[in-house]
């Protein structure tokens, strides 16, 4: 088929989401092409660095430990957004999660047996084999086999769309038509200019972790176009990662789980927040922006050689020193400073039995701000530091949506033929907060639903 | 200091570049873990968190190069983080071969081994033909040989055995002696029954060569099952032909009857089912080898499995030869051929890619040790 030609659904966007959508438009019945921003290495967008999906579901599995009910699911969801979702929404996306199960290993993609490990996921969420790219090369084969086009480097530069009725979209110098359009191509988090309109200069200063195709450039085009906005731009899901790590696309492994083994400081070699307030990963997601709200957005954790062999070893080595004067001046902060944070620190530390399982009694007193649990003094040379960046994963910002994954325009009114799924939507459901696995359970969910009720507007 | 180091790298001495490359890629596999059901190599480094060279060459030799980490890495080449796990095992494999080998001054036979491996085969068949013409009347070797002992008009029996049974010998005991080399260094205690077992089984359905079940990656992102089903052929073949020397042996010593053997009789019908798996196993092989995407390659170590494939090739061709010309002139040029090619092979089987057979079991065996240990445990 010409690119001239017209199609019946056109889906933007190469994740996730955009490939569930394409094979359930195809399976359908419909002709669907897809254009993906990115090469085909870096296909995928931030799919390619997910590891599991969380679905309901009512019995233990070959891949899952135990039932995870509907509602416990939806209780889950609930905390973690604190109420920030739409609950018609998220309960129709919950229920219509536990066929996804079976659906996917349809489509090729294969989950692997649950595995201890530190996350105890093993109950919840469904593992990929191999990773969210082997999850998507699966994707691929199957739309590629059941004859969906796919175009890479094909980044969507301008959308034609009249009272909320989608006629064409240009890519490079063509222009293709087609009778329904998928929006499925991510949020906004690699668009750091976009960042600093609700971040400020700071937004210079943040890392990446997944593609640097996500600039958000179809959902700008979306909202121009009167399409409704949904979720709060300010919000993000926000991690603290190492500062060493490249600018974009470090992915999982730039992580570091060490905060409750050690204090956070700033640049003024100060402390500011409580690193013992909760388990990881509880509180893993909070560092993020507490580093951003520093000065510079830089952070150092700081700990002693006596918890070094307590947590996994990380990607970069952490900077060591004999003591801690000579570890400041290697991080580039004041040693005077850094030795009285850590003299007044330990001297505030209070005897208790350590047990990084639980919330222990290991704890501060006359500091602020406290420890409150895992503290214990830091006083075994050598002495080591991470220094710690905000690593951004993805943007909240997204286009309303109804159930069938129809785009609400910003009179209320659904659009003719406009659907959207995944990251772009996953404001919907997700106001605030994360809980893992649940962005592709967003993308899978409505990307299925978005690509079927495509194909049936397109074909009718 | 906050410039970007090398993603993954730590100090530590190693012996080679390639093992401080293979501990940074560990390091980074180890903070991601999403390839842990892929094959045994994750599970196995993950029982770590620093990798000596023993440990390194254990997983080089736990890995089956069935390419599917790699496809299925966010991380590896164009992305900066240069994650190429199949690649830099492979290496760190071949190397580990040369590093054990025993006796230590023909080690270097490694290095160049295809180059080695030619020119002793080359010399073997010559010597061979040298050898009938300069033993007998030179019409001897273009002379028509039938019946009960024909091979051994050319060449007496007992010195066939002789340096056929020497060189055997000889390769089973620098064999044995470098797997104890290799034993040793990847730090492995003693393992029960149940574990030969498994690491048997394992290696007998090259289990980890499925890509955790999708298949093996030869030329692209999509699995097919070409390599396990010729490395099958290739494996099987070998084990027949091999079946088919020791029943030909105790026919001449235990029952009397003589080579050649009627093409009906056991002898022949297993190394003629042999002869056809090595003849299409390492074609199939090779072939694979060729088409297998340039990423995945290790180009420097490459001789030596074209090498070992061309051989295993040729014995099994000039035996074909030898089968379908013994009643006429050209057989005991064909003997000659058959016999020198033998001979290299089993001189080098120490100094080559066999061995990866043996260290790929030691391997499979120190891993089937260490999952119930651990189970055990748990």
């Amino acid at each position: 088929m010409g690119f001239a030609a017209k199609y019946d659904v056109l889906v933007v966007g190469g994740g996730n989401a955009a490939l569930c959508a394409a094979i359930a438009a195809r399976r359908a019945g419909a002709s669907v092409l897809v254009l993906e921003a990115a090469d085909k290495f870096y296909r995928g967008g931030n799919t390619r660095h997910t590891r599991n999906m969380r679905c309901a579901h009512d019995a233990a599995t070959d891949t899952l430990s135990g039932p995870y009910p509907e509602e416990e699911f939806w209780d889950d969801l609930q905390r973690v957004t604190q109420g920030q979702t739409d609950e018609a929404l998220a309960r129709h996306m919950i229920a219509r999660s536990k066929d996804m199960l079976a659906w996917m290993p349809e489509q090729g993609v294969r989950f692997q047996p649950s595995l201890g490990g530190t996350l105890s996921l093993g109950r919840t969420n469904s593992f990929f084999m191999g990773g969210g790219r082997a999850m998507l090369n699966a994707l691929y084969r199957t739309a590629e086999a059941l004859g969906v086009d796919i175009r890479y480097e094909a980044e969507v530069t301008s959308l034609d769309i009249e009272d909320g009725m989608f006629l064409s979209a240009t890519f490079g110098t063509e222009t293709v038509r087609a009778a329904t359009l998928v929006a499925a191509a991510g949020g906004f988090e690699s668009n750091i200019e976009w960042l600093k309109q609700y971040w400020g200069d700071a937004a210079d200063n943040f890392l990446i972790r997944g593609t640097r195709n996500n600039r958000g450039t179809v959902l700008r085009m979306l909202l121009d176009s009167d399409v409704a906005e949904v979720g709060d731009p300010t919000q993000c899901h926000a991690v603290a990662i190492d500062a060493r790590a490249p600018k974009f696309d470090g992915g999982i492994i730039t992580r570091l789980d060490c905060v409750i083994f050690g204090i956070v400081v700033n640049k003024n070699a100060e402390r500011f927040y409580d690193e013992g307030e909760d388990i990881w990963p509880k509180r893993y997601a909070i560092w993020g922006r507490l580093v951003a709200g520093q000065p510079d957005q830089i952070g150092y954790i700081v700990f002693d050689a006596s918890v070094l062999n307590m947590f996994m070893p990380s990607l970069y080595p952490p900077i060591v020193g004999a003591t801690i004067e000579e570890l400041a001046g290697k991080l580039g902060l004041d040693p005077a400073r850094l030795a009285q944070t850590v003299t007044t620190f330990n001297a505030a530390v209070r005897p208790g039995t350590f047990d990084d399982k639980i919330l222990d009694d290991c704890r501060t007193e006359g500091i602020a701000p406290p420890k409150s649990h895992w503290a214990r003094r830091i006083e075994n040379a050598p002495f080591y530091a991470y220094p710690v960046r905000p690593g951004i994963t993805f943007t909240y910002l997204g286009t309303r949506v109804t159930r069938e994954a129809r785009i609400v325009m910003r009179d209320g009114k659904p659009s003719a033929n406009m659907y959207a799924a995944g990251e772009i939507m996953a404001g919907n459901v997700l106001g605030q907060g994360y809980a893992a696995g649940i962005g592709m359970t967003i993308g899978a969910v409505f990307g299925r639903i978005a690509g079927g009720e495509a194909a049936r507007h397109a074909r009718n | 200091m906050l410039a970007t180091e090398r993603a993954g790298s730590r100090p530590g001495a190693h012996a080679s570049q390639i093992l401080t490359e293979a501990d940074r890629l560990m390091t980074i596999c180890n903070s991601c873990r999403y390839c842990e059901g892929l094959c045994a190599v994750f599970p196995a480094m993950e029982m770590r968190t620093s990798f000596r060279d023993g440990d390194l060459n254990y997983l080089a030799n736990l890995c089956h190069s069935c390419g599917a980490c790699y496809y299925d890495c966010q991380f590896s080449p164009p992305h900066e983080f240069d994650v190429n796990v199949p690649r830099v095992l492979a290496a760190v494999r071949a190397d580990s071969y040369r590093a054990y080998a025993w006796p230590r001054a023909l080690a270097p036979l490694f290095d160049r081994n295809g180059l080695a491996v030619s020119i002793i085969a080359a010399l073997s068949v010559a010597v061979f033909i040298a050898g009938f013409v300069g033993w007998h009347d030179p019409k001897v070797l273009f002379g028509v040989h039938i019946g009960e002992g024909a091979f051994y008009r050319l060449m007496p029996h007992n010195a066939m055995v002789a340096l056929f049974g020497g060189v055997f010998l000889f390769a089973l005991v620098a064999l044995a002696l470098g797997l104890r080399n290799f034993w040793r260094d990847i730090a492995a205690p003693s393992a029960s029954p149940i574990d030969f077992a498994r690491a048997g089984h394992d290696a007998a359905t090259l289990r980890y060569l499925d890509g955790g079940g999708a298949g093996c990656h030869n030329e692209n992102e999509k699995p097919d099952d070409r390599r396990r089903v010729y490395h099958h052929a290739t494996f099987y073949g070998f084990m027949l032909c091999f079946a088919s020397t020791s029943v030909a042996t105790l026919y001449h010593y235990a029952l009397g009857r003589v080579a050649p053997y009627p093409w009906y009789d056991l002898p022949v019908l297993l190394g003629s089912l042999g002869g056809i798996g090595l003849l299409v196993g390492p074609a199939g092989l090779l072939m694979q080898k060729w088409a297998r995407d340039e990423e995945l390659r290790d180009e420097p170590r490459a001789g030596m499995d074209v090498a070992f494939l061309a051989m295993l090739f040729l014995t099994s061709l000039t035996g074909f030869a030898l089968l379908f010309l013994r009643a006429t002139p050209a057989m005991g040029t064909m003997l000659a051929l058959h016999l020198g090619v033998v001979f290299a092979l089993f001189l080098t089987m120490p100094y080559g890619k066999f061995v990866h057979g043996l260290y790929r079991y030691a391997a499979l065996l120190r891993y089937a040790r260490e999952r119930r240990v651990m189970s055990e445990k748990s």
